[in-house]
């Protein structure tokens, strides 16, 4: 554990992070994981967070050290998705009994399990992600690691990032250290040129990666590894000859793109291929930073020339839309807004923000966002599920853009809404990506069965007077009031 | 006999199981305000609770005690209160239902009495709250041992003991978790229509079936009352559904003296006839004509249904008592089973099951075994083993995320057994292979793979 404690105490004390440079040095000690309220909290472990880090590593077997909650309830639960291979979507797992606890063979059933790993898949790598328990038992994941990598002749990558040691968050940066430790810079590649970039943090949810690429492809530059999304193990252990990075989903794996920066000499900046002007902006910065290591200039005309056609095609295809969208108002409920051209591109076809939270985000971004939404009312730090709901039952606003976990707040609230974090079905990045967004925020908002669920049942709402239909004893009425039910049914149908 | 064939192997591969304090968390889903806690790191709740989401698309009641490292080294006793006094506060449950995790249960916590302190340290506060525990670490057992260890605890906890007034019209149902929403409404109305009334823990018809209340609420809405399971031992007999709730209605006998009788399973003519005439027995009712009517349909859908099932081999993964169900249904209606694995080799209706051997494994194993079968009968995770054999697959038990209305699917008694007719007949026939001449040619090689395969000269 001392080491885990070394690793977390390094990954905490991160120069590069906006928030961590905010504090005094006490604080930054402290580190910066919340402490959890019991019967109050929310979220994943350590563990879910390595896990969601890695596993998108498409050719790698990984497998769970644990007993069987931990991979059982687990796998093959994220929308990654992979051009190739399938093997990071099989489960293995050492599903530790009673008896493998007490008697205390953990390590050797683990030893056992990379065997068979290696003798059924022939992975070019086997990943092993220790848990609560194995931590807790004392299992040595790293000796066994060593010795199994020894005696098959393969690379097995020990991931020490129990769940009791902390949150997602922390998760995904001890997976990054993983990589860094054991992966990264153990291969050569025999083909590195001056237009090869690394992408970090980017998972290739829905396959939105593939709107990118071909972006990158026109300017002749190279995926050298995109971390983790759609990767290959090679792809990663190669990845330190690549001449310029960029970090994507900013908070998880910033350590891993300093740290390359400072071993390899890989600058890298923080961007983002959600919305229009951030994808552009994207684009520019790739551009930039190879220029400075050598690439030749005149890629910076062909990225403005590029961006200058796809932004004009994207700006014309979502005017489109604001007939249908404009003055539509948008509730965003996400950890923190990770892109502000998102919020700009729909702003600027007449959409409204009625609210943001503001969780995640940092003084910077809270100053951005007063100067956008020019009141400081529609930020919020947390909104608790029973407030959301009445602010939406009371239709403050025409949709929620969030993640799954408050999904169903807007649902029984009768309110549109669309996933946009990692659950989504639909992909969002690159120019393609913002017009789809528009699209299904279109798609959601005008859905035909919001007027069915919101009315009530016939029966619940009749005016007064007009009740005595059911309880009648006239006949002649009840024949009347049938007539009337018929002829309206009649008519409709005539009229088709 | 059949044989049961160990898992030997070290590394599980596609796991078939869900683990144990899920099985207790989806119990307690079956009690009216009900909130379920599990005692361990926030990562086991959260990765539970996602997979009840998926499968529900239900905003799902689940807290956690959040053990960091430091209460992993000192002990969760303190978290374990500090959580039921922050439910207790924030969500004001009836019942918070405590299930113990891997971690607690390898550190040895003695959870029963962590909780006996916090109720006599806080009785005033916890006043109107029961709090029970099940231990259900995750290194044993599946869905079915957890499920029924959240019953039985709930029966220890609240139910009254002593020998009570028995009202003759009061049917006491312990059902199995293989029942789903749609199921356990048939099965009210089924036992309503002889004039009884049935108290059904627990109860996922009324807590899982996915309304839209008119506020928002933090607990379960709907399902088995806690009054009701106080007053569970004025029943005038119980009816145990699935071999893994016999240790709960044991435990309400031993407490109550409630009598019991166990039905395996309810799927099929025969078990549902005997079912139904216990029914008639105990209410001394006659079988409705509603009843007599759906037998008839059943009669209808075997002799309609029969032609798509004669010799097709059927490869099941799930739980004990549902791979009973499912097997039994399946040689019911003139299949074979090719492969049989399930979770556990604790349950006493293994042997029963209409199968050459059981492998206890996962769909690893499955995916073995299963080549040259004609269905795949498991939950969602089967999808991959689908693609890569080329086997159509039957979605079925708990998790099944990728489709829509699993818990509205009525798999029990005359119409049950009608619909899975019905179900099963359609995929095979939606699957059918066109004859080909190829296929056809009696000098073709023996050993083609389309061998294994059912004659195509099946008739339809």
């Amino acid at each position: 554990m001392t080491s885990l404690s070394a690793k977390i105490q390094d990954v905490f004390d991160e120069p590069a992070c906006d928030t961590n440079r905010g504090k005094d040095a006490k604080a930054r000690k402290e580190g910066c994981s919340k402490p959890l309220t019991p019967g109050a909290a929310a979220g994943g472990c350590a563990f879910d967070g390595a896990k969601i880090v890695l596993q998108p590593i498409t050719d790698v077997a990984h497998l769970v050290h644990a007993p069987l909650a931990c991979e059982g309830n687990s796998w093959d639960n994220r929308g990654a998705v992979s051009s190739g291979p399938t093997l990071w979507r099989t489960s293995f797992t050492t599903d530790l009994t009673e008896l493998d606890v007490v008697m205390g063979q953990g390590e050797r059933k683990l030893f056992k399990a990379i065997r068979e790993i290696k003798e059924t898949y022939a992975p070019p790598a086997v990943f092993v992600y220790s848990t609560c328990v194995t931590a807790l038992i004392g299992d040595d994941i790293e000796a066994v690691c060593k010795r199994a990598a020894e005696k098959f002749g393969l690379a097995v990558v020990p991931i020490n990032a129990p769940g009791l040691a902390g949150s997602k968050n922390l998760g995904n940066k001890l997976a990054a250290e993983a990589l860094l430790d054991h992966v990264i810079g153990t291969v050569e590649p025999d083909d590195a040129g001056p237009y090869d970039i690394n992408i970090l943090g980017e998972f290739n949810l829905s396959g939105e990666f593939w709107l990118v690429k071909p972006l990158l492809d026109r300017l002749g530059i190279r995926v050298r590894a995109c971390i983790p999304g759609d990767a290959r193990y090679i792809d990663v252990a190669s990845a330190h000859r690549a001449q310029a990075a960029m970090l994507v989903c900013s908070s998880a794996m910033i350590n891993l793109a300093r740290k390359m920066e400072e071993r390899w000499d890989i600058p890298f900046f923080e961007g983002s291929f959600y919305g229009i002007t951030d994808t552009s902006e994207a684009l520019r910065n790739i551009a930039e930073l190879l220029v400075r290591k050598g690439a030749d200039a005149e890629i910076l005309d062909h990225t403005e020339t590029l961006i200058a056609e796809q932004e004009a095609i994207a700006w014309r295809k979502l005017e489109a839309y604001r007939r249908r969208l404009q003055g539509k108002r948008v509730l965003l409920n996400t950890g923190g807004v990770k892109s502000w051209s998102v919020v700009h591109a729909l702003m600027e076809i007449g959409m409204e923000i009625v609210g943001t939270s503001v969780k995640k985000s940092t003084v910077e971004d809270k100053e951005r966002i007063k100067r956008i939404l020019k009141d400081e009312n529609r930020m919020f730090d947390q909104m608790a599920a029973r407030d959301l709901y009445a602010m939406l039952s009371k239709h403050k606003a025409d949709i929620m853009l969030s993640g799954g976990r408050t999904q169903f707040v807007a649902l029984k609230a009768k309110t549109p809404w669309l996933d946009i974090n990692q659950e989504r079905q639909h992909p969002y990045a690159g120019y393609d990506g913002m017009v789809e967004l528009v699209r299904q925020i279109d798609l959601a908002i005008h859905n035909p069965i919001w007027g069915q669920v919101r009315e009530p049942a016939p029966w619940d709402c009749q005016p007064a007077g007009e009740d005595d239909l059911a309880s009648t004893k006239n006949g002649t009425a009840t024949v009347n009031a049938f007539n009337e039910f018929a002829g309206a049914t009649a008519h409709r149908s005539g009229n088709r | 006999m059949v044989r049961i064939l160990r898992n030997t192997k070290s590394a599980a591969v596609n796991p078939l199981k869900s683990s144990q304090p899920l099985g207790a968390a989806f119990a307690f889903l079956g009690v009216e305000g009900a909130m379920p806690l599990f005692h361990g790191s926030q990562g086991c709740t959260s990765f539970a609770l996602v997979l009840f989401v998926r499968h529900f698309k239900e905003a799902i009641p689940l807290q956690t005690t959040a053990m960091d490292e430091v209460a992993t080294i000192l002990g969760g006793a303190d978290h374990l209160e500090e959580a039921i006094l922050n439910l207790k506060t924030r969500t004001k449950p009836k019942l918070i239902g405590v299930c113990t995790t891997a971690l607690v249960e390898t550190r040895g916590e003695d959870c029963a009495s962590d909780i006996a302190n916090v109720k006599l340290k806080h009785a005033e506060e916890l006043a109107g709250t029961e709090v029970v525990l099940a231990n259900t670490p995750d290194f044993g057992g599946a869905i079915e041992e957890g499920w029924a260890k959240a019953v039985a605890a709930m029966i220890e906890g609240i139910t009254r003991s002593g020998a009570r007034t028995r009202q003759p019209k009061k049917i006491a149902i312990l059902p199995g978790c293989n029942l789903t929403v749609a199921d356990v409404e048939h099965l009210r109305d089924m036992v309503e229509s002889f004039g009884l009334k049935p108290v059904i823990l627990p109860d996922v018809s009324g807590s899982l079936d996915g309304t839209v209340p008119d506020r928002w609420v933090t607990t379960t809405y709907g399902g088995t009352s806690v009054e009701e399971i106080r007053e569970l031992g004025t029943a005038a007999q119980c009816i145990v559904i699935g071999e893994h709730m016999r240790h709960p209605a044991k435990v309400l006998h031993g407490l109550t003296g409630v009598p019991f009788a166990v039905f395996q399973s309810l799927t099929g003519l025969r078990a549902v006839d005997r079912f139904v005439s216990l029914l008639s027995a105990v209410s001394g009712a006659a079988v409705p004509a509603r009843v007599r009517r759906h037998r008839a349909q059943l009669q209808d859908a075997l002799l309609d249904g029969h032609f798509h099932f004669g010799g097709k081999k059927i490869a099941i993964a799930a739980e004990p008592d549902q791979l009973y169900q499912l097997a039994t249904f399946f040689t019911g209606m003139g299949c074979e089973i090719a492969a049989a694995v399930t979770t556990t080799d604790m349950s006493k209706v293994l042997q029963k099951v209409p199968a050459e051997w059981v492998q206890i494994g996962d769909l690893g194993d499955l995916e073995a075994l299963a080549a040259g079968a004609d269905l795949l009968v498991t939950h969602s995770h089967g999808r991959q083993a689908s693609r890569r054999l080329g086997i159509p697959l039957m979605r079925v038990g708990f998790p099944i995320f990728d489709r829509l209305g699993s818990q509205h699917k009525l798999t029990i008694l005359y119409r049950g057994t009608r619909d899975l007719i019905f179900d099963v007949a359609n995929i095979f026939q939606a699957n059918q292979h066109a004859p080909t001449p190829e296929a056809l040619d009696p000098f073709r090689k023996r050993e083609m793979p389309d061998e294994l395969r059912s004659s195509p000269l099946t008739r339809h």
